[in-house]
């Protein structure tokens, strides 16, 4: 049976509790009355993952079913999301080589040769060839890669894109042409949390830097309450208006997938358990790696925890028609995630791990990490923010861990250039993106090498834009002091500095709650 | 009188060289070749000829080089040891000079030209390409390319020295000693502005934000039409001068091919093997106001083909495949040119607002405390400085 989320208030009992901040974690007593946000357990997964495959390909969702949709001599393309989900990676193999797997045992079956498979990664950085194989399988890899027909998404490629039009608010649909032109188009996600999929998918995922900019910006963003209510959610919107026109153009086939938390794999699952419930060899679990963290190089720590695999199963499969098939993922999610918390409170905790949807096989640089606290972590919520407006939001994380120049080329120079001249969201877009975005050495670097796009920094800085719009201060634990600064944040030493910090904004007595974060959660805030 | 001498020292020389860079307080200790000396106050031989008592008298990048054993040994047939340095110099005329009476407050140019060698002018000089001269080792004076090079007529560093009236520049009314102290070194600005030969609208690159750069850009700024002038700064109060001097960004060294690139939407490329990255493409104009092989590298590497490159600073060698493979212009930049007028642009310059109130910071020391001058012109950047001057009228 598996047990829901739950509020825990901290009293004399509770025992310290569990923070992850970057490569490490910290065990933090937090003050009396503090609530701490645990996430649902893992539900039940499907037992037999290839039978519930084959399932909901046969009977999907307000369609027919995918054999009925195929015929020889078709174009047929299968796109499926990039590796920033799930997180981390899972071990193999990937839900989606599987899912793709029977797609195209189908597709043989109907006599379908004209196929092409192409990874989504919108502005996201081209997936090396490992890490493709990891996704889609040996054997998919071996049939497509070569000759071609399976490849990352060029947003640049001015021959590869197409141009379905404008949506009634004047927003260009612009895609991927192979996927436009199809007569199927099938897309296999994950839906990590509640703001993935639906016409996210393709609308996003296929689409080029023109088309995206009119929901990826600081406007739209603040207007996003939240991402992960997709119908309260302004950038959601905008990405069901584009994928409701792409879907008068093209048929599109949505095969979306819901995991459990179970988010890491041995020895790292003691993370993931409730910190009085730990055994003997939990705490001596925790204290080994912590010892081990503590004196290990950061090329070490790194590699330690990027080499983890996660231990994802499935909880569910839905295929069909775009809307319908999200709903129900949506469900699923919630379902997952969903926590209730009543009322708002005055300072906000969260810990912010290593790894977010934008440095797999990378670093977490400053930008990344504010990102994944105010972008991702603060906006996992319904209704309304675990924080009330003019609160304080805690993050830790050390934000020591640099630029990777080979991943986050433009990152460096957004770091160094755009934010020494505003942190506003609302007045970097104007100034610079621009210029980001259309930067050749960064189109070059996106198309050629393994690179976020030029603009991809931006995105992130609009992702907080809601947070700093909301919040009265952030303050980072253990966070470098030059590096928040150059954020416009302030770093503490610790959570007792940092709350007599934020004594100025929220009094001396605030109410606290911290984000028990991974697993995911979703804070359902009445 | 008193006076700074340097005199010939391979040891100290050599000792300056090779351990002054981990050691700095070397430089100006134990492997310094300079010695306070009691000398005979100057005699005017020569027609044309005349006695200065001075004011002040700067310290210049090139003068540490020299003492610190940096500088290139080409340079060593063009001067006279032991010598007086110093070569910015203002002062009073002890005596007469041609239409100047004694009591006139004068500002040197240091160019030892045919006129003050009492030569016929060679074909530079006829030109009015001064500091081009051809005739710089012979003559009535000793081997010198500048006073405070040359033996016979004394340097700024020390209480006398005498000068040619075809060196002299009055000093306008109203103008402090800083103010006047700072007319060679602008005038030497002036030159590589001319030099750098910018179109309007090119983009430029000064790198360093010492008096050599931050000066550069006041010039390049005030009498060329630049449109982007940006300046590679180490030190806050140098990014500050560097704005108030017409710097449209100023950039951190490590940032600087990077922010050059972005600019210019260049292209990176970085060799194997640690070589230093480059662009492929950047901005028109560069000038090494340092003279590091690190600076000029920068420079070579963040201009654009056929772009020029000026040195102002005296080079240090580095890599010129860039100079071959992009087509670039590398001009030097020395002193100042009569003929061009340099010198009466700086004066107007240096009646500039930012350079008033940089004269206000000129930091003057006494010639007994040269240790602790040297010292700190050694560190200036590092001490928020700009320019270090000897004033041999103070006694403490």
């Amino acid at each position: 049976m598996t047990r829901p989320g739950f509020v825990l208030e901290v009293d004399d009992r509770t025992p310290p509790l569990l923070v992850h901040e970057g490569l490490g974690f910290r065990l933090e007593e937090f003050p009396q009355g503090t609530r701490v946000v645990y996430p649902p357990e893992s539900l039940p997964t499907v037992p037999d993952v290839d039978a519930a495959i084959r399932e909901s390909l046969e009977n999907p969702v307000d369609s027919e079913p995918l054999r009925e949709l195929m015929f020889p001599g078709m174009r047929l393309t299968i796109a499926f999301d990039d590796l920033s989900l799930p997180l981390p990676t899972m071990k193999a193999p990937d839900i989606r080589g599987r899912i793709i797997e029977q797609v195209l045992t189908i597709a043989a079956e109907k006599g379908v040769d004209d196929v092409e498979i192409i990874a989504a990664l919108a502005l996201h950085r081209r997936m090396t060839d490992a890490e493709m194989k990891h996704i889609v399988g040996e054997r998919v890899f071996r049939s497509f890669a070569p000759s071609g027909k399976l490849y990352n998404h060029d947003a640049e490629d001015r021959a590869n894109l197409e141009h379905m039009g404008v949506t009634e608010k004047g927003e260009d649909v612009e895609i991927n042409k192979r996927a436009a032109t199809s007569d199927l188009l099938i897309y296999v996600n994950v839906n990590l949390v509640a703001m993935d999929g639906g016409h996210k998918s393709v609308g996003i995922g296929l689409a080029s830097y023109k088309s995206i900019k009119h929901h990826h910006n600081a406007k739209t963003m603040v207007h996003s309450r939240s991402f992960m209510d997709h119908k309260h959610s302004e950038m959601h919107s905008s990405a069901w208006r584009m994928g409701r026109l792409i879907g008068e153009h093209v048929k599109v086939f949505q095969i979306e997938t819901t995991l459990d938390n179970e988010v890491f794999g041995r020895p790292y699952d003691t993370l993931l358990k409730r910190e009085w419930e730990w055994s003997l060899r939990d705490q001596a679990t925790v204290l080994g790696l912590r010892r081990g963290l503590a004196v290990a190089p950061q090329k070490m720590r790194h590699k330690m925890f990027h080499d983890l695999r996660s231990n994802y199963g499935l909880t569910g499969i839905t295929a069909g028609a775009v809307e319908p098939v999200h709903e129900l993922t949506v469900q699923r999610v919630h379902q997952q995630q969903r926590v209730k918390v009543e009322g708002q409170s005055d300072v906000m905790v969260m810990g912010v791990p290593y790894l977010g949807p934008y440095n797999v096989n990378s670093t977490m640089n400053p930008i990344l990490a504010a990102c994944m606290g105010l972008g991702y972590y603060f906006n996992s919520y319904l209704r309304q923010p675990v924080v009330r407006e003019g609160g304080v939001a805690i993050l830790y994380h050390p934000l020591d861990e640099g630029f990777n120049t080979l991943t986050h080329p433009s990152y460096v120079d957004f770091y160094e250039e755009v934010l020494a001249d505003t942190t506003d969201p609302a007045l970097i877009g104007p100034k610079f993106e621009e210029q980001f975005a259309t930067d050749p050495w960064y189109v070059h670097l996106y198309r050629t090498s393994n690179a976020y796009h030029g603009v991809h920094p931006f995105y992130m800085w609009y992702w907080i834009a809601h947070a700093l719009d909301h919040l009265g201060d952030v303050i980072w634990v253990g966070g470098n002091p030059k590096a928040a600064a150059r954020m416009g944040f302030r770093s503490a030493t610790t959570l007792r500095d940092a709350l007599e910090m934020a004594s100025s904004t929220v009094g001396p007595s605030p109410s606290i709650t911290y984000l028990r974060n991974p697993p995911h959660l979703l804070a359902d805030v009445r | 009188m008193l006076a700074l001498e340097m005199y010939r020292s391979v040891a100290k020389t050599a000792l300056g060289k090779v351990a002054g860079g981990r050691m700095p307080l070397l430089l100006t200790g134990a492997a310094a070749p300079l010695r306070m000396v009691t000398l005979d106050p100057p005699k005017v031989v020569h027609d044309g000829w005349a006695r200065l008592r001075v004011s002040l008298s700067g310290i210049c990048g090139s003068d540490l080089g020299m003492l610190s054993g940096k500088t290139s040994l080409y340079f060593q047939p063009l001067v006279s040891l032991p010598f007086v340095p110093g070569h910015e110099i203002v002062g009073e005329l002890i005596d007469p000079c041609g239409d100047l009476a004694a009591g006139t407050r004068v500002v040197v140019d240091p160019v030892l030209t045919c006129a003050a060698r009492g030569l016929e002018a060679c074909e530079a000089c006829a030109r009015g390409e001064t500091n081009r001269c051809s005739r710089i080792t012979v003559g009535d004076i000793s081997s010198g390319l500048q006073t405070g090079f040359c033996h016979d007529t004394g340097g700024g560093w020390s209480q006398q020295l005498s000068v040619h009236r075809s060196q002299l520049h009055v000093v306008p009314e109203g103008y402090s000693d800083e103010q006047a102290l700072l007319a060679e070194p602008v005038a030497c600005a002036v030159h590589t502005a001319r030099r750098a030969a910018v179109r309007p609208g090119d983009r430029v690159l000064v790198s360093g934000a010492g008096a050599v750069g931050l000066l550069a850009t006041l010039a390049l700024r005030e009498l060329t039409d630049a449109g982007e002038i940006v300046v590679v700064a180490k030190h806050a109060h140098q990014r500050e001068l560097a704005l108030e001097f017409g710097a449209t960004e100023v950039v951190a060294p490590s940032e600087t091919l990077r922010r050059i690139r972005r600019a210019t939407s260049a292209f990176m490329i970085e060799p194997e093997m640690m070589a230093s990255p480059y662009l492929l493409g950047g901005v028109d104009v560069t000038v090494d106001a340092v003279g590091s092989k690190e600076s000029l590298q920068t420079c070579l590497h963040a201009t654009r083909a056929g772009g020029r490159v000026v040195l102002s600073g005296m080079p240090a060698s580095a890599d010129l495949s860039a100079a071959w493979f992009r087509e670039l212009e590398v001009v030097g930049t020395y002193a100042s040119s009569r003929g061009s007028g340099d010198f009466a642009t700086a004066l107007d310059l240096v009646g500039h607002d930012a350079m008033c109130r940089l004269a206000k910071t000129v930091a003057p020391y006494p010639l007994h405390r040269w240790r602790e001058a040297l010292d700190h012109a050694h560190s200036a950047g590092r001490l928020g400085t700009v320019k270090v001057a000897f004033d041999p009228r103070r006694t403490n």
